[in-house]
């Protein structure tokens, strides 16, 4: 697993996604208000289009989550499971904050187990 | 049983094939009427000369009924079961139901058949173009109707009297003293009552023309328009023509199953003599047309009598009656001052509540009325002056809520526990009651409080408030961030649902950029990005048309564009072009090249003000009494970018040809020879509903001051995604309470509104314009962040009619 940097941090809006190209899947990248990373994959399940980086980040009882724009599913930032149809999960990647900038880890295929956290250097 | 067949096509008769449709009857339906129209709402026959059309107040005719209309039937021959009409048709029948209604009464005075009646559109008709030259009416009866009449008179610029032989006015439902405080209100509107007086003549001059009523102590009253209000007669005739047995002062007489002298011949409605009674107000009459389909099914229904109780507003003066008109004690509370007159009579141990009399305040009736002949719930007293305190009374479940629909407090409650209905329109869907005439809509939401029913408010688990009281807390604290607003005010970093409400409410109030700041995180992907995303994760892209009246070079400046970027185009519903299959790195291009060419946002993608369509107005069109294009420009120039609780639309039309649509929209605007008439609350979509008058004949200046003050006060108090309809009917008192505040000023909100629609209509700017111009937002605009230059390879487009077409690309 190497860690490929996606862009600088403050590019990142607090509560707002964007999607980069890592080993050539795409994977949507966001920042919470706290300013810790998250990085899950870019495609809705429901709908069949790359657009989860493009939803509305916010919590549900006190889990970040991210709505698909499309049709306002929820799903979790930490464990990539949809919310409101626990059946359906979307990748998560490992995620941080290093030396000013997102990292992604690249190549190493979406992470399996749902505890898996970004790390968070705020420098 | 083939076929039955109804004689007249009133609201009884209409009740009653839309009963027996509904209940699913098999054989044929055929109703003649002698109108050349179908049945329609009398009890709202007044709006029809304040702009309420023809096609608003009739009936939907129910599938598979068969309709004669401009009918007469001339003889019912009860021996061969045929009815044969003026035209000499014969239509056979099994059953036959006679809802043949009742004629006004007209005194036989000299002169008389110079006078007008008011039963019918056809009478309304007459009576309007008698009223153009004239200045001055009489209405002979000063009832219920006779007021009506009165009003619509005054209506028609008018100078109007009311004479009325009893002593008092509304004597069938007031006393002497509410009569005494009913005329004050009258007469504070500038009409004369001449109480206590008769008719003697109807005087015309040599040409026939109506010059005045005489009345019997020989004082002339001058008019040019005289209408006869003075009570009804049932339409006994055929009945008596064939032998049906009839009542001594007519009638025909029925059973408890509306069922005639004649099993085969049912009377219902105001012709009926049920129980010794002729009724003349709709409820009994719905429920006489429900009972007779109930007992041609098969059904064992009856009709017992009904409640006469009313209440109704006649010349903006609350009047209402319940129960019994005397009894052996009575309180009253008067008011002469403040227009107030309120009574009720107790048994003579002053446990019971017999009845009771309200003018200008009706409260009484709403809370009271289900109490008739049951222990007074508190003290007489308390129950005249607490207004509101009696609204904490634990209705019977035997107590009529409902007496249009014969609706019980039971029959609400079992509506709300078995079949889950949590509020007012699903208690009306679920068991009519509200649907008539809406007096009992307050009761319907004390008994869903009371109910236990939890009416959560709450926008979200973030916020335990509703949009309105968000709204409400933005405004008076002066919060300007959504950060302020949840640390302060709610819980948790928000949601799809609180994050984009609150966006727009700090949109309406502040204006400014959507995108500036912490607000860029609140938007929701169309906002984000300035247009509308389409399944593939494409957007489309529409420019502001206003009016939708375009250039030459503007049209082929978007159809550059959309080649150069090989959009697919299509007009849409509301005058502009749609750009379909942009990816995000492509809009502020696409974006760049309608800017220099002079073209705004048009703000699809918002919760905001879409487009105010028009017709082509007087300018070309022969028809045009108004310049319809020019009002919809200024219209959609004044009220761009203007966030709202859900889209408005709108649309002006330069003649009652009504080619825009208006009708259709949140706020729309038809002209007239004088000004414009103004509709709001229409919507097409999911449930269609046409939008109601709400003032007539405005100059352009007030048109728009009254279009402001609407819009703000729709967005200051409306739910989330609430359309303006759906807004209407969830405020207590409706469309006249909207009228109240926005165009009497009753809540000394006015000033304000019109300041903040000053606010917005000065601080608008472009969105788009300004965000071609910001590197920083601009910066958003890619597909990658970690490779702006490239496009999403997931978006494929086919081709189909010569555009392009997505391709959903399963990986």
């Amino acid at each position: 697993m190497s860690w490929m940097t996606v862009c600088d941090y403050h590019v990142l809006l607090p509560e707002r996604g964007a999607c980069a190209l890592v080993g050539g899947e795409q994977v949507a990248v966001f920042r919470t208000f706290e300013g810790e990373v998250y990085a899950i994959g870019n495609l809705d399940p429901f709908s069949g289009a790359y657009v989860l980086s493009r939803g509305i980040v916010g919590t549900r009882g006190g889990e970040p989550t991210v709505a698909s724009p499309l049709h306002k599913q929820v799903f979790s930032l930490v464990s990539g499971v949809c919310l409101d149809d626990p059946g359906v999960r979307v990748p998560t990647y490992p995620a941080r904050v290093a030396g000013g900038r997102v990292e992604v880890a690249a190549g190493a295929g979406p992470v399996e187990a749902a505890d898996e956290r970004r790390l968070v250097d705020a420098s | 049983m083939r076929n039955v067949v109804v004689v007249g096509f009133g609201p009884a008769a209409h009740r009653f094939v839309e009963t027996l449709t509904e209940r699913g009857f098999g054989g044929r339906i055929t109703v003649i009427g002698e109108e050349p129209r179908p049945a329609y709402d009398r009890v709202a026959l007044t709006s029809y000369l304040t702009g309420k059309s023809l096609e608003d107040l009739t009936y939907p005719v129910p599938d598979g009924v068969v309709t004669r209309l401009n009918t007469r039937v001339t003889v019912i021959d009860r021996e061969a079961r045929v009815v044969t009409t003026a035209d000499g048709a014969a239509e056979p029948y099994d059953v036959l139901v006679l809802a043949t209604g009742s004629a006004p009464f007209v005194p036989p005075v000299p002169g008389a058949g110079h006078a007008f009646v008011y039963r019918t559109i056809d009478d309304l008709d007459a009576i309007r173009d008698a009223a153009r030259g004239a200045t001055e009416g009489v209405v002979v009866g000063g009832g219920l109707l006779g007021l009506e009449a009165a009003d619509a008179l005054r209506g028609l610029g008018l100078r109007t009297h009311i004479v009325e032989m009893s002593p008092w006015l509304m004597p069938r439902q007031v006393d002497e003293g509410g009569g005494s405080v009913l005329k004050g209100h009258i007469e504070g509107l500038g009409l004369s009552v001449h109480a206590g007086a008769g008719v003697k003549e109807i005087v015309t001059d040599s040409g026939g023309r109506v010059t005045g009523l005489l009345k019997p102590d020989g004082t002339l009253l001058d008019a040019q328009v005289v209408v006869f209000s003075a009570g009804v007669r049932p339409r006994d005739e055929l009945a008596r023509a064939c032998g049906l047995e009839v009542g001594e002062r007519g009638g025909v007489v029925v059973d408890e199953g509306m069922r005639t002298s004649d099993p085969a011949v049912y009377a219902i409605g105001e012709c009926a003599l049920a129980g010794g009674m002729v009724y003349g107000l709709v409820g009994p009459c719905f429920t006489m047309a429900e009972v007779a389909a109930d007992r041609i099914m098969g059904g064992g229904s009856g009709f017992e009598g009904a409640d006469l109780s009313t209440k109704l507003k006649l010349l903006g003066v609350e009047v209402a009656q319940f129960g019994a008109m005397d009894g052996a004690l009575d309180v009253t509370y008067m008011d002469p001052v403040g227009g107030v007159y309120k009574k009720l009579f107790i048994s003579d141990d002053a446990r019971t509540l017999l009845g009771g009399i309200c003018v200008g305040d009706a409260g009484p009736y709403t809370t009271l009325r289900p109490f008739v002949g049951k222990p007074l719930p508190a003290a007489p007293s308390d129950l005249l002056f607490s207004g509101s305190g009696a609204a904490n009374l634990d209705l019977p479940d035997e107590a009529q809520v409902c007496s249009c629909n014969n609706v019980t407090a039971g029959a609400v409650r079992t509506a709300i526990a078995d079949r889950g209905v949590t509020d007012v329109p699903g208690v009306k869907a679920c068991t009519r009651a509200g649907t008539t005439c809406g007096s009992c809509v307050p009761m319907l939401k004390q008994l869903l409080e009371k109910s236990g029913v939890e009416i959560s408010k709450a926008l979200c688990e973030h916020f335990t408030y509703s949009r309105a009281e968000l709204f409400d807390i933005i405004r008076v604290r002066g919060i300007t961030t959504f950060s302020e607003l949840i640390s302060g005010h709610g819980t948790g970093r928000g949601c799809d649902i609180c994050k984009p409400t609150v966006a727009s409410i700090l949109a309406s109030l502040h204006n400014g950029h959507v995108l500036e700041g912490e607000r860029a995180a609140l938007q929701d992907t169309n906002d984000a990005f300035l247009a509308n995303i389409q399944k593939n994760g494409t957007y489309s892209v529409v420019p502001r048309i206003p009016g939708g009246e375009i250039t030459p070079d503007k049209l082929i400046v978007i159809g550059e564009v959309a080649r150069d970027f090989g959009l697919y185009t299509k007009i849409t519903g509301g005058q502009r072009i749609d750009l379909f299959g942009a990816r995000v790195e492509q809009l502020p291009q696409i974006w760049r090249r309608l800017v220099d060419a002079g073209f705004e946002s048009g703000h699809a993608y918002g919760k905001a003000l879409r487009t105010v369509k028009s017709c082509v107005g007087s300018t070309w069109c022969r028809y045009g009494v108004q310049d319809s294009v020019g009002l919809a420009i200024a219209l959609e120039l004044r009220y761009r970018g203007l966030r709202a609780p859900h889209k408005l639309k709108s649309a002006v039309s330069g003649c009652a040809r009504e080619c825009a649509e208006a009708r259709s929209k949140d706020f729309g605007v038809i002209a007239t020879e004088q000004g414009w008439n103004l509709y709001v609350g229409g919507n097409g979509g999911f449930k269609p509903r046409h939008a109601d008058l709400f003032a007539s004949d405005l100059s352009t200046d007030e048109l728009i001051r009254t279009i402001d003050r609407f819009v703000m006060y729709y967005i200051r108090t409306a739910d989330r995604l609430q359309r303006t309809a759906a807004w209407i009917e969830s405020i207590e008192g409706g469309l006249d309470h909207v009228r109240d505040v926005i165009v009497h000023d009753s809540l000394g909100l006015c000033a304000e509104l019109d300041a903040q629609m000053a606010h917005h209509v000065a601080t608008y700017e472009d969105e788009w314009r300004a965000t071609i111009e910001d590197p920083e937002k601009l910066s958003r605009f890619v597909s990658f962040v970690n490779a702006p230059g490239v496009p999403d390879p997931s978006i494929v487009f086919e081709r189909e009619r010569d555009q392009i077409k997505p391709m959903v690309v399963t990986s």
